[in-house]
């Protein structure tokens, strides 16, 4: 099927888990789209937030992150202390202007390919419905705000006081 | 300067049917940093391996990034194989075009665009590798196997007779599992107690052997090589060391009405109890919610005849912590309930069966029970509401299994061989007795299996149904089974004394809390994975711990026998060597950033930060930083992400690395 516009989704997963999940669906043969690009990391919470910002501001159009189902951690913890973290970041992210539906966290076992897939499709075809994201492009021109601080009248304004 | 060099593999057609192999490799050509890039049909064959020894000479490559099929298949292959080549094994990854990418995709443009994208984002990474040294960690020579059933102890048998020391763990009071209930076994019917009492009796005396029964795993650190796993011994209100097994307390024991569970119910105990009288150790139990004891405060009468003064009502559960370096899972499985839904569980009862409700519809294991020598009714079959004699009985399989309805999909293995040993231990005990089975397809592989099975059908006078029960209800003294013959097309209605419900193999109910503790990933239904399907059937893809018998997946005595001595010689591969290998994927302090606020060590699962203190030249303290001991690190890297002055790295992981293949998405 032919769509317009196709999103650039990245997910970070940790390999115990999500990565084998992912592996399973490849295995057991299941289909869905070819927009996620999957990084692997030793766990969630080795994942940093400042990925997931650097990954937005690279312009991509989605973001899943995705580990071990709580209890289930190889590292034991690991994806309790990226759940905690992430909690507070969505605040921040949503508070610097972007929609957090184009950031999804998922728990993935190893054994669970079939969900893997609807997590992907769902977070594709969602994003895929928002259009491309825009937000940090329209920052980074709100950014050379501090050029206007050369402007003629500003520069008045100093002299004056 | 990088010099990458790509290798495409074509997986047969495995990869090349959806993905453009030549386009991948000719675009990989093109990237910064790569010097070579070709494809092959088998990377992982020998020749295929080869090429690309030769090819790390040739080009003097610094890297390489084989694109192929899924690390967690052969990262150790290329790896091995690049380290022969001459490069450090961890400059070598894998980008995972098979089943992240061919197999999940249809579109051949679609999925070759992405295999050139993972391909570039590996090389990213590959090239911003670093040399890393494998670290060496001693090996402690001894063993835990959880579990105490046949599995379990011919794992602790196996380690134990190659002169390693075995610490073996059983829940229950007794060794012997579930084979130890059984009467007879398919297809020699040689009696259960037979073969197994004399294992349990050597285990129980091998001199490397420590057995804890009546004790649970509490908590377990460590990696491979180096585990330490803490025990909980639970009160058992009486002395081991002084009991002699004499039996007198179960004697005077005046609560004498309690159901045995061993029996399944149908047999009674007393409340200081063995659960049957071969058990292993021969040391009785007092069950606290029963004993007068305990209930009322009054009793005392097993102290007062115990001679050798066992009796202990004080007793409190201890925690012993042993240090081991492999630990074999057997725990073993436990059978589907048609009761109403348990709580927490996603499996559904049979309403249709009556929910368990009616007293002569009963299930493989109890039947066991009641034709086992040993069993409650000495070996008679009698059925549990009047105690008489069944002259028809009806079998049911696939209960519960195949049954995607019910919540499991899964065929259970063993009760189309069970149900037909079945219907033989009744016509021999029952001889004027008539069996019915309802079967929907009659599963028989195995060494003499089928010709078992065939001999319950034409010389034993089972009559096999084809089909399914859609009813039992009771009618007078009878059991009414309604079902269906499917061959013949026709609705069958059978007045049965006895019902047997072939009731599905499941995993045990705190399969997962186990897991857990022990960092192993399990299935939907609780059973523990292995590290790979075929290949790797006895390991988990946790380094160290291995897997055997039922708790893996539904499996009878010979397979399990067999996978126990499998994991028993992988435990002893790894005792084989005094020092083990172990992936240096471990953090490290930078300490010239470090400020010392020490919110690693707040995160860190493994307690592998330590403090460290730089001095200068005179001896003052300067300040304190932390210090990761590679040894106990573990190398998940939450301390990385947690770091606020970003001064601890993971080795493998670096940040360096993963902002890279970020910036080429």
């Amino acid at each position: 099927m032919e769509h317009d516009f196709e999103p650039k989704i990245v997910a970070f997963v940790c390999t115990w888990c999500t990565y084998a999940g992912a592996d399973l669906a490849g295995t057991s043969r299941m289909q869905y789209p070819s927009n996620v690009r999957v990084l692997k990391f030793p766990c969630t919470g080795r994942i940093d937030p400042v990925f997931i910002l650097r990954a937005f501001q690279k312009g991509t159009d989605g973001v899943l992150v995705s580990g071990c189902h709580p209890g289930d951690c190889h590292y034991m913890a690991g994806n309790f202390h990226a759940r905690r973290r992430f909690a507070a970041f969505r605040q921040l992210l949503e508070f610097i202007g972007v929609d957090l539906n184009r950031l999804q966290f998922s728990w993935v076992s190893a054994a669970e390919g079939g969900k893997w897939v609807e997590v992907v499709t769902e977070l594709t075809e969602r994003v895929r419905a928002m259009g491309p994201m825009v937000e940090f492009k329209e920052l980074e021109m709100e950014e050379h705000w501090s050029g206007k601080l050369d402007s003629p009248e500003l520069k008045e304004a100093y002299q004056n006081i | 300067m990088s010099r990458i060099g790509v290798f495409v593999c074509h997986c047969g057609e495995n990869i090349s049917r959806t993905v453009d192999v030549e386009r991948v490799a000719a675009y990989a050509a093109q990237l910064p940093g790569v010097a070579y890039a070709t494809d092959y049909k088998y990377m992982c064959s020998d020749p295929g391996q080869n090429l690309l020894k030769k090819a790390v000479a040739e080009h003097q490559l610094t890297g390489i990034v084989v694109a192929a099929c899924s690390p967690r298949m052969h990262e150790k292959t290329f790896r091995k194989a690049a380290q022969a080549a001459g490069l450090n094994p961890f400059m070598c990854d894998m980008a995972n075009i098979r089943e992240h990418c061919s197999w999940v995709h249809e579109n051949r443009d679609e999925a070759t665009a992405k295999a050139s994208d993972i391909v570039r984002l590996m090389v990213e990474r590959v090239k911003r590798g670093k040399v890393l040294e494998p670290i060496t960690v001693p090996v402690t020579k001894r063993s835990l196997v959880i579990g105490g059933g046949i599995a379990g102890i011919q794992a602790a048998l196996d380690i134990a007779d190659a002169g390693h020391q075995v610490v073996l763990v059983e829940r229950e009071p007794s060794i012997g599992g579930h084979m130890a209930q059984l009467s007879e076994t398919f297809p020699t019917l040689d009696c259960s107690q037979c073969i197994m009492t004399p294992k349990m009796v050597d285990a129980a005396n091998h001199p490397n052997i420590t057995l804890y029964s009546w004790s649970e795993i509490e908590s377990i650190d460590g990696y491979i090589g180096n585990f330490s796993v803490t025990i909980r011994r639970k009160a058992r209100s009486v002395d081991e060391d002084k009991c002699t097994g004499c039996g007198v307390c179960m004697a005077k024991c005046p609560q004498k009405k309690i159901p045995n569970v061993f029996d399944r119910n149908l047999g009674l105990r007393t409340a200081i109890y063995v659960p049957f009288p071969q058990a292993v150790p021969n040391t009785p139990v007092i069950d606290r919610e029963h004993c007068l004891k305990f209930k009322t405060g009054k009793c005392g009468l097993c102290a007062k005849a115990c001679g050798p003064q066992a009796i202990d009502f004080e007793q409190q559960d201890q925690l012993v912590t042993e240090p081991v370096g492999a630990i074999v899972v057997a725990t073993g499985f436990d059978l589907y309930s048609i009761d109403r839904k348990p709580e927490g569980s996603s499996i559904e009862g049979y309403g249709e069966f009556g929910y368990g409700t009616i007293p002569d519809v009963i299930d493989g294991l109890t039947f066991e029970r009641l034709a086992s020598a040993s069993g409650p009714t000495g070996g008679k079959i009698l059925r549990p509401s009047d105690g008489k004699e069944p002259k028809q009985v009806v079998f049911i399989q696939c209960v519960g299994s195949r049954a995607r309805e019910k919540g499991i999909s899964y065929c259970s293995k063993i009760c189309c061989m069970y149900t037909a040993k079945h219907t033989m231990l009744y016509h021999h005990k029952v001889h004027d007795g008539r069996a019915y089975v309802f079967y929907m397809d009659a599963r028989t592989p195995g060494k003499c299996y089928d010709e078992f099975w065939r001999r319950a059908v034409e010389e034993e006078e089972a009559v096999y149904i084809r089909g399914m029960v859609s009813r039992l209800y009771q009618r007078g003294d009878k059991v009414v089974v309604m079902g269906s013959d499917t061959l013949v097309g026709v609705q069958v209605e059978i007045e049965a004394d006895l019902v047997v419900l072939a009731t599905a193999v499941q995993a045990q109910p705190n399969a997962d809390s186990l897991a857990q503790k022990l960092g192993i990933s399990y299935d939907k239904y609780n059973f523990y994975s292995e590290a790979h399907a075929k290949l790797r059937p006895v390991e988990c893809a946790t380094a160290g711990i291995y897997l055997a018998g039922a708790c893996q997946g539904p499996k009878d005595i010979p397979d399990t026998v067999s996978q126990a001595s499998a994991a028993a010689a992988k435990v002893m591969t790894l005792f084989a060597k005094d020092q083990l290998e172990r992936e240096p994927i471990v953090a490290r302090v930078n300490e010239r950033n470090c400020v010392g606020c020490f919110a690693c060590r707040k995160v860190c699962p493994y307690g592998a930060i330590e403090e460290k203190e730089i001095r200068d030249r005179q001896g003052n303290l300067i300040r304190t930083v932390a210090h990761v001991n590679p040894g106990v690190c573990g190398g998940c890297g939450t301390c990385q992400a947690t770091c606020p002055s970003k001064s601890v790295e993971l080795d493998g992981y670096t940040d360096e690395q993963i902002v890279a293949m970020i910036e080429a998405l």
